[in-house]
């Protein structure tokens, strides 16, 4: 249990040090990295959480997608950023002063509430079976609905990013299959009558 | 020395504020402002799979995933609109985005 112990605040601490950092890091690059490491250390806490498959997609999605795509956006993307950071410090009280009032609401809610009793602890088939399995049980059953409308959130994220980001360049020389498909020997060949002793002008 | 689910709670309650804050402090910034956004919906999920774990319960990591999907189509999305409007207007300055005068 102190193993346990230590290692949450081990991954507690770097999670939140890191997602300071992630605010106020001056490089955007560094941003993304520290957001990476912050990711990194929420699948930690998932793992101690006793929520395996959870942790490994939070991994691949987040580190191995969302982070990267992050970064390649900052780097493409030619920006001035000392110029984007300039009145950095003007929203620094009303800030401070929202995140201090949200930080109190949450704790003091956090501090003042208790499970009701019978509650919980209802169907944790949780030692028979693995995380993975017990996930795939209620998801494909239960819940296939919010699965197939998660698949389709995709499928218009990936449309939309694709249409917007999509550009056709005018001088570009492209493929015209149809026009290609449509061709016949009338169009393409001319037959030509040359006289002897004249060539073609 | 037992963690507790307020342990967690705590964790996630101050990953919240700190996208909060952090939304608030780089107003100009658009990037650092969409990952704010993917830290606050990192607290909730942190918030999800706590209590699904806590109370023996595995549709909170259910709902968990179904958020994870929609921060990840979020960020998508986000950053296909801010490669747009860079290639319109040179900048990502977001104080500038009055186009529509709203």
């Amino acid at each position: 249990m102190i193993v346990n112990a230590i290692f949450f605040y081990l991954f507690a601490g770097i999670c939140v040090a890191s997602a300071v950092m992630v605010i106020s890091a001056r490089n955007p690059v560094h941003s993304v990295l520290f957001l990476i490491l912050a990711f990194v250390n929420a699948a930690g806490l998932f793992v101690l959480l006793g929520a395996e498959f959870l942790a490994m997609i939070l991994i691949i999605v987040y580190v191995g997608a969302v982070a990267v795509l992050f970064l390649f956006v900052v780097m493409m993307l030619d920006v001035d950023f000392t110029e984007l950071r300039q009145g950095f410090l003007n929203y620094l009280p009303i800030g401070a002063l929202v995140g201090a009032v949200l930080l109190v609401e949450l704790l003091l809610v956090v501090g003042g509430w208790a499970i009701a009793p019978g509650v919980g602890h209802a169907g944790s088939a949780s030692a028979s079976m693995t995380n993975t399995q017990a996930i795939g049980l209620v998801l494909y059953t239960r819940y296939v609905y919010f699965f197939e409308a998660a698949g389709v959130i995709l499928l218009v994220a990936m449309i939309g990013a694709i249409v917007m980001t999509l550009q056709h360049k005018p001088n570009v020389r492209r493929q015209n299959i149809a026009e290609q498909v449509a061709r016949r020997t009338t169009s393409a060949i001319e037959l030509v009558k040359v006289k002897p002793g004249q060539g073609l002008s | 020395m037992i963690i507790g689910l307020g342990h967690y709670l705590s964790v996630a309650a101050i990953l919240f504020t700190l996208g909060i804050f952090g939304i608030f402090l780089n107003r100009k910034n658009v990037i650092i402002i969409l990952m704010s956004i993917e830290l606050i919906l990192l607290a909730v999920n942190i918030n999800l799979v706590a209590f699904s774990s806590f109370l023996g319960d595995i549709v909170g990591q259910v709902y968990a995933l179904i958020v994870l999907t929609v921060a990840a189509a979020e960020s998508a999305i986000g950053l296909a609109i801010l490669v747009a409007y860079f290639r319109n207007r040179g900048s990502i300055a977001v104080e500038d985005i009055n186009l529509m005068k709203g």
